[in-house]
């Protein structure tokens, strides 16, 4: 438990790190791009449904699976719409 | 099975460089891209390892697809803030099932399973149906306004007690039915968190509710044992604290006032009760204007957006250059419907990128400006925002624009602009308005320009 809380702490500092100096300009794709990679749920979604025993968990699984899907291909797929037009716009 | 491990640790290395890309205008397409290859790699080895119902999760996986890829490819890039809204929303939500699922799975094992469940599915709760509201917010369904309703600080209050007893109960008990009660209330949290958020801050509330899903994916990684969901979850969780506190100084906000502000809003109509009259103009009143100017801004907003009028803009300027007169662009940081979205609008039409010019190069030289034309923008102009303690929009940097020679406002109506908030600049004697639909009015105005 004290190694993923490590996890936990190390991340948070690489979080706010690695967006630390971000320009106005691209404050919509990167909070596009944020959300595509918390669809990373998709993982535990699928873990969660492939030992679903039947019943409530499993249709509980799939929905997850469905929504975290919608949210991964949604999120990467706007987000790169979004850079394409900044293309040969750039110094 | 160290090599799932070692697939997650790349994973998890591809996130880091796609948020490190996406805050460099240089690499953030590559960045994207490098994310989502992370995100496969990461999906295909968790589905390697599944045991059962394999065909089931492709199936649901090619339904997330056939609904998610469309609805991004066809989304206006004006409706983009409200599409990120619907996605972080959903992803909210599948944080809450998978852990509502291992619960029932399970059953509660531990103590700090069973509060990661807990705070997993609070959390998610409020992400998603915080999100609904922010969506139907900004697609207009609902008014843009702060609603507030009558002992909502009370109602939210008692909500959040309700909760937390709840959290607790089910940490007591391990009870299945109170976990989804749990669920509910924190659906209710959610919206009422977001009601009285009002206009221009929507955006900035979207980013705080992106961090919450963050912190609900990590917090289901608890429950799972899994790294690879507590750092890139946590990784957005961080990230997304950091840009909602950016985004929220770029509108000169505190994040307290955004969220609680509304609360002890007065309404901001003070002045509306005299009546004040408005100059308006026509077509060749305003392209003498412009013919015989020197120098021409245009800040462009929302509205110009919506009319899809930046190609009509951008003749008008080209005509306007090719008389020897300058134009530049005013892009105000949080101009469109979220901080960033005018550039993203503007490329989209490929207005020069070199004509786009920031607050800090504009303001100081805006006293020689001989005409400044506002095309459907209207809170980022508005003076109040530096001279009027009392407005809800007081401290956001704007454009001085009333410092210079002559206004020119084109707007469909004197209807208040996105923040709901009246502009005293309309009634100022150097204003002329233009009524009309920008695209049309714009159109005209090319028209005019050419005979003057």
């Amino acid at each position: 438990m004290i190694d993923l809380l490590t996890i936990f702490v190390l991340a948070v500092f690489v979080g706010f790190e690695v967006v630390s100096k971000v320009s106005t300009i691209l404050h919509t794709p990167l909070m596009s791009g944020a959300n595509a990679i918390h669809g990373v749920i998709l993982v535990g979604a699928i873990l969660i449904t492939g030992q679903a025993d039947g019943g409530v968990a499993l249709a509980l699984g799939l929905l997850a699976v469905f929504l975290a899907t919608v949210n991964v291909v949604g999120g990467f797929v706007v987000t790169d719409r979004m850079l394409e037009m900044f293309k040969g716009h750039k110094r | 099975m160290n090599w799932v491990q070692l697939a997650y640790l790349a994973a998890a290395l591809c996130f880091i460089l796609a948020l490190k890309g996406l805050s460099t205008p240089k690499y953030a397409r590559a960045g994207n891209l490098v994310g989502a290859a992370g995100m496969a790699l990461a999906v295909v080895t968790a589905y390697t390892t599944i045991e059962r119902n394999g065909l089931l999760v492709l199936v649901a996986v090619a339904a997330g697809t056939a609904v998610g890829i469309p609805a991004a490819r066809q989304v206006k890039m004006t409706a983009i803030p409200q599409m990120v809204a619907l996605f972080n929303g959903v992803g909210g939500a599948a944080a809450a099932l998978v852990a509502l699922a291992e619960f029932v799975a399970v059953g509660g094992a531990g103590v700090l399973f069973a509060v990661a469940t807990v705070l997993t599915v609070l959390i998610g709760a409020v992400s998603f149906s915080g999100s609904v509201v922010t969506f139907l917010k900004l697609q207009e369904v609902m008014t843009t306004r702060p609603v507030l309703l009558p002992a909502g600080q009370v109602l939210g209050v008692g909500v959040a007690v309700v909760s937390a007893l709840l959290a607790l109960a089910v940490l007591v008990t391990g009870s299945g039915p109170l976990l989804v009660l749990l669920a509910v209330a924190g659906l209710a949290l959610g919206v009422l968190f977001v009601l009285p958020v009002g206009g221009a801050d929507v955006p900035i509330a979207i980013s705080l509710l992106n961090a919450f899903t963050g912190l609900a994916v990590a917090a289901s990684g608890y429950v799972l044992g899994n790294t690879l969901l507590i750092v890139a979850g946590t990784l957005v969780g961080a990230s997304g604290t950091i840009l909602t506190r950016l985004m929220a100084q770029a509108m000169g906000r505190s994040l307290p006032n955004i969220l609680f502000g509304a609360f002890k809003a007065t309404p901001p109509g003070a002045a509306s009760g005299e009546q004040r009259t408005v100059r308006a103009g026509t077509v060749e009143d305003v392209a003498i204007l412009l013919g015989y100017a020197h120098s021409v801004l245009v800040v462009p907003g929302y509205g110009l957006a919506v009319a899809q009028a930046q190609h009509a803009a951008r003749e008008l300027a080209q005509l306007l250059e090719s008389r020897g007169i300058t134009v530049d662009y005013g892009i105000h940081p949080v101009a469109g419907r979220m901080p960033g979205h005018m550039n993203v609008l503007l490329a989209e039409a490929d207005v020069p990128y070199e004509h786009l010019k920031e607050l800090d190069d504009v303001n100081p030289g805006i006293g020689s400006v001989d005409v400044v034309l506002v095309v459907g923008a209207n809170d980022v102009v508005n003076p109040g925002a530096r001279d009027e303690p009392s407005s809800p929009i007081y401290g956001m940097p704007i454009f001085d624009v009333d410092r210079a020679k002559a206004v020119v406002f084109m707007k469909r109506s004197m209807r208040p602009g996105f923040a709901g908030v009246d502009n005293s600049l309309l009634y100022h004697p150097k204003t002329t308005l233009l009524f009309g639909d920008a695209k049309d009015s714009l159109t005209k105005l090319l028209a005019a320009v050419k005979q003057v």
